[in-house]
C-alpha cells in the first residue's frame, strides 16, 4: 500500500490555523480598510482557509497528479464563468443604448 | 484457473476488490478521482449561485450592506466554528480507520454527525428569526410575504427592524435573502446528504466493513464532508461580514 497516512498532529495544526483564520476574518470585517480592501482580506483568508482544507484535510497534496489536474480544470472554468460574465456586466454602461 | 489470471490479481484478493480492478490500490484511486470529478460538478452548481452573489453586490451594494448587517453575525461565527471541527473529526476517522482502530473511528464519525446536526439546528434558529421579522423573500411561505419592519431614521437599534440606508431599495434588500436562502439552503441540504453518508458510513463501520486495506466509502464521503466545509468558508465572509465595516457610513 502506497497510500499515505497523514499524521493526527497534522490535522490538529491545520484545525488551529482555521481556527484562526475564521477570528481573523471576523475581526478583519469590523476595521474600515481603503476601497474595496475588505473584501480583498476576506476573501484571501477564505481561499487560504480552502486551500488547507484542499491540501491536507482531503489528502490533495499527497495524491496523484491527476487529481490536481481535475482540480485545476475545476478551477479554470469557474474563472472563465467569472472572467466572461463579469466582463459583459461591468462593459455594458459604455454603449450609450437607450 | 489459466495462467496469468493469478498474476493480475493480488495474491490475498481483498473481499471487496471488485473484478475489473487490479488491486486494492488502483480500486482507491479509481474512486477518489471520480468523487472528484463529482465534486467539480458540484463546484460548479455552487459557482453559479456565487457569481450571482457576485454581480449583484456589484451592482446593490447599499442594499447588500444593510441586508448582510441584518444577519446574526453569532450564530453565523458559530457554525463556522462548528463545522470547521466537523471537519477535524470527520479527518480523523478517516485516519483512524487507515490504521484500523475502529472504536475510535466510529466515535469520530459520531462527533461529525452531532456537529452537522448542531450545524443545522443552529442554521434552523435563524430561519425561524428571519420568518418572525417577515424576511422570507417573495411568496416563499404563503400567507407571510416578505414585509420587514423599516426603522425610522435616527430610531435606535433595533435587531428585529431593517435600517435601509440611502440608495438601498427594500426591493434588493429581497434580492439578497433570495441568494441568502437559495445558497444557504442548498448548503444545508448539502449537509443533509452528507449526515446521510456519514451516518451509512458509521454503520458500515460498526459492522466491521473496513480497515487499513479498504476505507474508500469512509474517504470518499469525507471529501464530499469537506467540500460542504469549504463551501460554507466562502459562504460565512460573503454573507456575514462583507458590510460590517459600512455600518458607521449606512447610519
Amino acid at each position: 500500500m502506497s497510500e499515505h497516512i497523514v499524521h493526527p498532529r497534522v490535522y490538529i495544526a491545520i484545525f488551529l490555523v482555521l481556527m484562526s483564520g475564521t477570528g481573523l476574518t471576523v475581526m478583519a470585517a469590523f476595521r474600515d480598510f481603503p476601497g474595496p480592501l475588505n473584501a480583498v482580506v476576506a476573501l484571501t483568508i477564505a481561499v487560504i482557509k480552502a486551500t488547507l482544507v484542499v491540501l491536507y484535510f482531503m489528502h490533495v497534496r499527497y495524491s496523484p497528479r491527476l487529481i490536481w489536474l481535475v482540480i485545476a480544470a475545476a478551477l479554470f472554468w469557474m474563472a472563465l464563468l467569472f472572467a466572461l460574465t463579469i466582463s459583459d456586466y461591468s462593459t455594458r454602461s459604455w454603449l450609450p443604448i437607450n | 484457473m489459466p495462467e496469468g489470471l493469478a498474476t493480475t490479481h493480488d495474491a490475498a484478493t481483498h473481499r471487496a476488490l471488485q473484478h475489473h480492478f487490479e488491486n486494492m490500490e488502483q480500486q482507491r484511486e479509481a474512486g477518489t478521482l471520480g468523487m472528484w470529478v463529482f465534486l467539480v460538478t458540484e463546484i460548479m452548481f455552487f459557482g453559479g449561485m456565487f457569481l450571482a452573489y457576485t454581480l449583484y453586490r456589484y451592482k446593490y451594494p447599499e442594499a447588500f450592506a444593510a441586508a448582510s448587517n441584518h444577519l446574526d453575525i453569532r450564530l453565523g461565527g458559530i457554525n463556522t466554528v462548528v463545522l470547521i471541527f466537523s471537519s477535524f473529526t470527520m479527518a480523523m476517522a478517516v485516519f483512524y480507520t487507515q490504521v484500523g482502530r475502529r472504536r475510535n473511528s466510529i466515535m469520530c464519525l459520531l462527533l461529525t454527525i452531532v456537529l452537522g446536526l448542531t450545524f443545522l439546528g443552529i442554521k434552523a434558529v435563524e430561519y425561524r428569526d428571519k420568518y418572525t421579522d417577515n424576511l422570507i423573500p417573495g411568496q416563499l411561505i404563503p400567507g407571510r410575504p416578505f414585509n420587514p419592519t423599516i426603522a425610522k431614521p435616527g430610531e435606535t437599534l433595533d435587531e428585529h427592524k431593517l435600517h435601509l440606508p440611502p440608495g438601498a431599495t427594500l426591493q434588493n434588500v429581497q434580492l439578497f435573502f433570495w441568494i441568502y436562502f437559495a445558497m444557504t439552503g442548498m448548503h444545508a441540504l448539502h449537509m443533509i446528504i452528507g449526515i446521510g453518508l456519514l451516518t451509512t458510513m458509521t454503520f458500515m463501520a460498526w459492522r466491521g466493513r473496513f480497515g487499513p486495506e479498504y476505507h474508500a466509502p469512509i474517504e470518499v464521503s469525507g471529501l464530499y464532508w469537506h467540500f460542504v466545509d469549504i463551501v460554507w468558508i466562502f459562504l460565512f465572509p460573503l454573507l456575514y461580514l462583507l458590510g460590517r465595516h459600512l455600518e458607521s457610513h449606512l447610519g
